[in-house]
């Protein structure tokens, strides 16, 4: 069974290493977040915003040129069709309404690529709630419309200088933060990762993804089951929300596609299950890219969105049980998936999504096989780097 | 008798920890360090193992563990600059570090080195106490080590219950909302949650941490505990220190007197 217990473990992966400062925040969450969730008024509010304001459910498109080309049923899970372009908001939705039931006024959140940070603002500003966004110095650079798009928004956005300023250290610093701000603040993290109940409770609002993959399958192919689901995987979220319902049906094979950057080997990747070992990282037990002597090891992916030295205790543990194969995709061939979905389907798709895309060529599969690969997020925000790519 | 328990039995008064990063400011500075804190009168010495990701610390601690990680610092290298620090140093000494080098350098074998080199104790920020209590505290025990857990004005006051229960040394009360370094001074909010604190009666000594910085927050934070710990203000001296033990010995003394 793939299932968290009490403690927040997923097998050996997971668990609250935090400081003891964190202690009540953590607590606090821990014991409300089910009860909550579970509350009719939660679920009306929540379905009503993923349906009006999100513009759920998103379609579950069959891929007929796709298909004919890979020579099996390929469908895409348009993710990239939600407001703001990614699954990313599934989540937000989800903490901001927690936040204010928790009686929370203000948000702070983290980002990388600016995903997570524009869905976060854009929930704040749905709710007339405060907002904060940290992210990399060296990310905000990289990331200028993001940037600008969560100003628009409404937040307010705090370079992270320590370290190597990317999200890694962004991620930090939100810790730091939510540390000397415990008691009005809510962090709306945006991965599968960090302390208990974070990864589980990240995961159930992305498992709207899963919930909806089953009924529309079943109205096109008569079954609620694929052969396959593929999905990206940096931090997680949006694999685990494709995965999460099929986690116990052994039938279904859970391909999740990390960033291989240059090469595995090259020492510019981040194939996080490949290279890493277990160890701590913002307050969770997991697979991570370190050095001998347990520093985290700074990833590269040419997707800003995968590159994460770590990976949420789910996938450790879906990995560590060979539950979930894992394929390492490099920058290049990433790259020309996206231009190859551009072109047979007429959807340009995130640089994250793209490597799950590229997938399908690493793996075996029968012809006939029914396969949904989940279409996390949209390629505008990429623009830039397809430009300077410009292998088109 | 481990030299924590000794130091609180003969002194309960103005006990003043100093932390400090190993490997910095230069690689080969540890041990210097460690010496001019005895040298200069204080009573426990903390050596801070540097982490890539520090989340409880605030920006100057953060600078000397990128610095130290710069210099080459590893948890082997401290060990082998410690191998023969006894001979010079009698002051209860602490190692303070986030757990992933830790479980990385391997726990037990972590254990039995601080017990081999004389290290008295154990800071980790990111050990929470259940998971000591599960995983941690028999092989803890096993090598001597006394383990210290931290407290903040959020701590509710059955979980200070239960923190004084499962420590064992003293118990770590960090001042404020607030990571290492954040703040100067200290407020009447904060000294009211000093004085609910030191109502508990607990059974462990109490020093306070966080936001100390030089004579006048030490002696403050001394009336409503055992003493006192100070980390970034003292990083900052290192980081500038002209000669740096004279520049140590004369910053511990202008804090003690």
């Amino acid at each position: 069974m793939i299932r968290v217990d009490e403690k927040g473990f997923y097998g050996k992966f997971g668990g609250a290493y935090i400081p003891e400062m964190l202690h009540p925040n953590i607590e606090e969450l821990k014991e409300n977040y089910e009860a909550i969730t579970a509350s009719i008024e939660f679920k009306e509010e929540f379905q009503s915003l993923l349906k009006d304001f999100v513009g759920r459910p998103t379609p579950l498109y069959f891929a007929k040129r796709f298909s004919d080309k890979y020579g099996a049923k390929i469908y895409f899970k348009r993710e990239d069709l939600c407001h703001t372009g990614a699954h990313k908001v599934n989540n937000t939705i989800g903490q901001i309404i927690l936040a204010k039931k928790l009686g929370k006024k203000r948000i702070i959140a983290e980002t990388g690529a600016g995903q997570h940070g524009v869905a976060t603002a854009t929930v704040c500003a749905l709710m007339g709630m405060d907002c904060t966004v940290y992210m990399g110095a060296l990310d905000i650079q990289r990331q200028k419309p993001n940037v600008e798009r969560m100003k628009i928004l409404g937040a307010k956005v705090v370079p992270a200088t320590s370290g190597s300023q990317t999200l890694k250290d962004a991620t930090n610093e939100a810790m730091r933060q939510w540390i000397n701000n415990p008691v009005d603040t809510h962090y709306i993290i945006g991965s599968v990762v960090g302390p208990h109940p974070y990864p589980e409770m990240v995961a159930r609002f992305q498992s709207v993804i899963s919930e909806e993959i089953k009924w529309q399958l079943k109205e096109k192919e008569g079954r609620e089951n694929p052969d396959l689901v593929i999905a990206c995987v940096g931090g997680g979220s949006n694999a685990a929300g494709a995965f999460f319902h099929y986690y116990n049906t052994p039938e279904v094979r859970l391909i999740a596609a990390e960033a291989a950057g240059l090469g595995i080997s090259s020492g510019k990747s981040a194939a996080t299950t490949a290279l890493g070992t277990p160890g701590i990282l913002h307050g969770s037990k997991t697979l991570l890219m370190q050095t001998e002597d347990g520093q985290v090891v700074e990833p590269h992916s040419i997707s800003a969105g995968l590159d994460y030295p770590g990976i949420g205790p789910v996938h450790a543990h879906l990995f560590d049980v060979g539950r979930a194969e894992f394929v390492g995709v490099e920058d290049e061939d990433a790259m020309k998936a996206g231009i190859e979905l551009s072109r047979l389907e007429g959807i340009i798709p995130a640089i994250e999504t793209a490597h799950a895309i590229h997938a399908l060529n690493m793996i075996e599969y029968k012809k006939d096989d029914v396969i949904v690969i989940n279409l996390s997020g949209r390629g505008d925000k990429d623009l830039d780097t397809y430009i300077k790519w410009g292998n088109y | 008798m481990n030299r924590i328990h000794q130091l609180f039995e003969n002194k309960r008064e103005r006990v003043l920890s100093i932390y400090f990063t190993a490997g910095f400011p230069h690689l080969e500075d540890t041990l210097e360090v460690m010496e001019s804190i005895q040298e200069g009168g204080a009573d426990i010495i903390e050596i801070g193992v540097p982490y890539s990701d520090p989340i409880a610390d605030g920006p100057t601690i953060q600078e000397s563990n990128l610095v130290a990680l710069e210099n080459g610092i590893t948890l082997k290298k401290i060990f082998n600059q410690l191998e023969n620090f006894r001979e010079k140093i009698n002051i209860p000494v602490v190692m303070m570090g986030y757990l992933n080098p830790i479980i990385q350098y391997g726990i037990e074998e972590f254990c039995k080195k601080c017990q081999e080199v004389g290290i008295d104790g154990l800071i980790l920020p990111d050990l929470p106490m259940s998971q000591y209590l599960e995983e941690y505290k028999e092989l803890f025990e096993q090598y001597g080590l006394a383990n210290t857990f931290l407290i903040s004005p959020q701590t509710s006051e059955a979980r200070i219950r239960e923190i004084d229960e499962n420590s064992d040394g003293f118990i770590y009360v960090v001042s404020s909302h607030s990571i290492t370094g954040a703040k100067s001074g200290i407020s009447s909010e904060q000294i009211s949650y000093f004085e609910r604190v030191q109502q508990m009666n607990l059974k462990n000594p109490r020093l306070i941490g966080f936001g100390i910085s030089n004579a006048e927050t030490f002696s403050k934070a001394s009336e409503y505990s055992n003493g006192a710990i100070i980390g970034s203000a003292f990083i900052k001296k290192v980081k500038l220190a002209q000669s740096l033990k004279e520049d140590i010995v004369k910053y511990i003394q202008s804090v003690i007197n």
